[in-house]
């Protein structure tokens, strides 16, 4: 072997065998400083959007009684007399959420089995994108699809149904919603050991008994998670409610007639000219803090499910 | 010269007490308060090949780390005791532990060749850290040490991936000895290559000791005795046995070590 | 010769059949679904496609049908995506980089991480008031462009951060040895390694995020979006109109001809949206073979 000369470093100055310090490395503290002040940016964000909530909130309460908000069942803001109770808006958005959830729970779960434990490779690699396309589609469209589809067609069905009503909504949130429960369920699903898939096979159950007595609940808290993810999505929905299920708060029963959610309210406010500080204008961030608290228990509970569920099969 | 001079050269050879590089006192490794490796204390010697045997999870490979602070990066991970270099503790306050892997290079158990050019491979270590020769005579000398040149002189621009498992291997130690490192670990070195790619490291190896003081983690007995110089016996965390290979092999002076090298345990 | 008797056989042939009704169900359902796509792509494209033409393109809003376009829409959107990528790109990157490669897996860490997650899960109209009482009141950035932009930004910097930190946590561990043990910093290990590696996978997550935020709605009309613009946005101050709020526009209006505007603005929309998953699978698959 040749003879080795040395490598000149001139960064480790002096003796080759130094490993003090050479100083501070400014330029790597400066990037460090940077990276940490972005990842601060959704801490901010959040205390934002808490503090925010919590202080118009504060001014709204001060005006109207908590008891009124949230009992009365009666919703005019803006029109003398004034009447305060938060309840017809939250019913109506419970109406598209009962009722998007009835479409899509099952027809998501059913599709993720299908896509987990029938559908081949090549069936697969085809299906779940489209579905992710169908996810991706922006809300505003399902509120068009809503309005020009699904309520005519309705009408065909049912005369009597208004022109905005609470079921033409609640399908489209439906249709808006399965391909995140098809695809997060699919994940859950699949996460399931095929070992365990096996020995249910090999003690002679079918595939049906496979699929509904051991992959499924073996992936439970997985779809659990999709589904209260989902009914998340389905309540802070905004587009297509505004435009397919109308603006009148209504307590009503019936899904055939015009209602109005918290999302809907919100959005009418502000394409209003309810003048900023007025108790009229309060109202959203009164309406709005509801929505977020709801969000996100929601949220928070799939997260706490998911978290148990990565513990099991990590 | 005769064969038996030559013999006896390298037997003077060994016997000239070579100056230690590291110089562990009582060195322990907790994670998270459990000692993985317990009061280690040896010395490893310039220009020697030193082996680190012992059962799986008796903690040679964590020592091994902390050899070059690459424990840093594990969480929940200290260090108790002294680890010498050039009369420097590794652990000291005043120490930057990017300029002691500067000096401490590592091979790890797997091939981990960056997925760039075998050229940038061997070259971003020195690039980083200021080097200013030429870097294609740094590269061809690193490749020529690690005996790939011929192989590869004439891709050097090709994926480093390309490579097989045994070339990737030397690839990687080519990469940390274009750092001229004072100290070379190597973490189970050969562990996932076949036997031939490992009968060419061994060799390897053995000409690098000329230049470099190389530690090795093992779990093949046969390895250390092929070619180290010094051999270390773990156990449990505790370093039960240190000594010159030879001595390790043959007449070990604890029994537990005798049952470990003549296979009767592990 | 009957291995089992006729009732255990009949019993078998109905939970065969039970499984096979069970996997035709599974299968329609999807099938349905999938067919959904197709129908609501096909209702859009019947509706609007009559309307696309170089008129539509070239003119502002109009109270008559034959004369409306979505020029300052188009162009509004256009404005809207640049000063988004140019907020959340960076930003969004940094703060997945930061979350897996320097904070460590600390208290400090899964806090930040819990909170990413359920910003995530906030509904967008509640990022619009948010923007509406920082950007637009309390920064008095007004009803303009960059309040309407970084708002945006806001509202998918969790995605990006989501998707950014999958893609870094994606790369070997071995490879950050690898380049830590050559006596490399953390920043040039991950600014050499850790980045190039996980690219492909960051840029696709970024595209997604960014075309989220193309269709957002509610978000710009709080904001104040409007919906009557006649002029085109010259800097980020002004204030502007995008494709999403232009639809709604069109959609809640009575008269038909100008639902068929909306449809017409949704091909424009849905193929913006297209061509950027486009992009983001050109950019995937070409970076994959560069690795290869």
């Amino acid at each position: 072997m040749e003879q080795l000369s040395p490598i000149e470093f001139p960064v480790g100055k002096g003796s080759n065998t130094s490993i003090h310090k050479a100083g501070m490395r400014w330029g790597e503290f400066v990037i460090k400083i940077w990276l940490q002040v972005c990842a601060l940016i959704s801490l901010v964000t959040t205390a934002a959007v808490v503090v925010l909530l919590l202080v118009e909130s504060v001014k709204f309460f001060k005006v109207v009684s908590p008891l009124e908000f949230f009992f009365g069942t009666r919703w005019v803001p803006l029109l003398e007399p004034s009447s305060f109770g938060v309840l017809p808006l939250l019913w109506g958005t419970m109406l598209i959420t009962i009722g998007a959830a009835v479409i899509a729970l099952p027809m998501g779960l059913a599709c993720a089995i299908y896509l987990s434990e029938y559908a081949s490779d090549k069936i697969r690699a085809w299906v779940k994108p489209t579905l992710e396309l169908l996810a991706g589609i922006p809300t505003i469209v399902y509120g068009y699809f809503a309005l020009t589809f699904v309520t005519p067609l309705l009408k065909t069905f049912i005369p009597n149904i208004q022109v905005f009503n609470a079921l033409s909504g609640a399908i489209v949130v439906g249709i808006m919603i399965l391909p995140m429960i098809a695809t997060l369920s699919d994940n859950a699903l699949r996460a399931v050991p095929i070992s365990l898939r096996q020995a249910a096979y090999a003690l002679g159950a079918t595939s049906y008994e496979v699929t509904t007595k051991v992959v499924v609940p073996a992936g439970l808290s997985g779809v659990m998670a999709s589904y209260l993810l989902a009914i998340s999505r389905a309540i802070g929905e905004t587009m297509a409610v505004t435009i397919a299920s109308g603006q009148t708060p209504n307590l009503s029963l019936s899904m055939l007639e015009s209602i109005q959610t918290m999302t809907a309210y919100i959005v009418q406010i502000s394409l209003g000219d309810t003048p900023a500080g007025s108790v009229g204008y309060q109202t959203l961030f009164a309406v709005a803090t509801m929505l977020f608290l709801i969000t996100l228990v929601l949220n928070i509970i799939s997260q706490w499910i998911l978290s148990r569920f990565r513990e099991v099969y990590d | 010269m005769s064969t038996m001079e030559n013999a006896d050269l390298v037997n003077d050879r060994k016997k000239i007490l070579q100056p230690a590089v590291l110089d562990l006192k009582e060195v322990s490794v907790l994670y998270s308060g459990k000692a993985a490796v317990k009061k280690v204390s040896c010395q490893i010697l310039r220009n020697r090949i030193t082996a680190i045997i012992g059962p799986s999870g008796c903690g040679k490979s964590t020592l091994l780390r902390s050899l070059n602070r690459m424990n840093d990066f594990v969480d929940g991970v200290t260090i108790e005791g002294e680890i010498l270099f050039a009369d420097q503790n590794l652990y000291g306050i005043e120490v930057d532990p990017v300029q002691v892997r500067r000096r401490i290079g590592m091979v790890f158990q797997k091939p981990n060749p960056f997925p760039k050019s075998i050229y940038n491979n061997i070259a971003w270590g020195p690039s980083i850290n200021g080097y200013t020769g030429s870097m294609d005579e740094l590269v061809e000398r690193s490749l020529s040490q690690a005996a790939l040149w011929d192989e590869v002189k004439d891709r050097l621009q090709e994926s480093a991936l390309n490579l097989s498992g045994g070339q990737q291997q030397r690839l990687c130690i080519a990469r940390a000895l274009a750092m001229e490192p004072q100290v070379l670990l190597m973490d189970e070195p050969c562990s996932a290559l076949d036997p031939i790619s490992t009968s060419r490291i061994e060799d390897l190896l053995f000409e690098l000791k000329t230049h470099y003081t190389i530690v090795i983690v093992t779990h093949n007995m046969q390895q250390a005795a092929r070619i180290s110089d010094y051999t270390a016996f773990m156990e449990m965390g505790i370093m039960i046995e240190f000594g010159e290979t030879d001595q390790i092999f043959t007449r070990p002076n604890i029994k537990r070590t005798e049952e470990y090298v003549t296979g009767r345990f592990g | 010769m009957a291995f089992i008797s006729e009732q255990e056989y009949q019993n078998l042939q109905h939970r065969h059949r039970k499984a096979r009704v069970f996997q035709r169900c599974c299968a329609a359902v999807t099938w349905a679904s999938v067919f959904l796509l197709a129908v609501l792509l096909y209702q859009v494209c019947a509706d609007g496609l009559g309307w696309l033409d170089w008129q539509f393109f070239n003119s502002f809003p109009s109270r008559f049908p034959d004369r409306a376009g979505l020029k300052s829409a188009l162009v509004g959107t256009l404005w809207m995506i640049a000063l988004v990528a140019v907020f959340s790109i960076p930003v969004g990157i940094s703060s997945a980089l930061y979350l897996e490669e320097f904070a460590g897996k600390g208290k400090f860490a899964k806090f930040v991480e819990l909170n990413i997650a359920n910003l995530s899960g906030v509904p967008s109209i509640v990022y619009g008031i948010l923007g509406l009482a920082i950007f637009v009141r309390y920064f008095a950035l007004e009803r303009s462009l960059i309040s309407g932009a970084l708002t945006m930004s806001l509202l998918i910097l969790p995605t990006i951060i989501i998707a950014g930190r999958e893609a870094i946590r994606g790369v070997p561990m071995s490879i950050r040895y690898a380049a830590l043990s050559l006596g490399a910093t953390r920043w040039q290990t991950t600014w050499a390694h850790v980045l190039p590696a996980s690219f492909p996978g960051i840029m696709t997550g970024v595209i997604l995020a960014l075309s989220r935020a193309i269709g957002e709605t509610a978000p710009l009309i709080l904001i104040g979006a409007m919906t009557f613009v006649a002029f085109l946005p010259q800097g980020p101050m002004d204030s502007f109109t995008a494709l999403p709020i232009q639809i709604y526009n069109w959609v809640s209006r009575p008269q038909p001809e100008f639902h068929e505007l909306a449809a017409a603005g949704i091909i424009v929309l849905l193929v913006v949206l297209l061509l950027m998953n486009a992009t983001a699978i050109y950019i995937r698959s070409r970076t994959e073979r560069r690795l290869k």
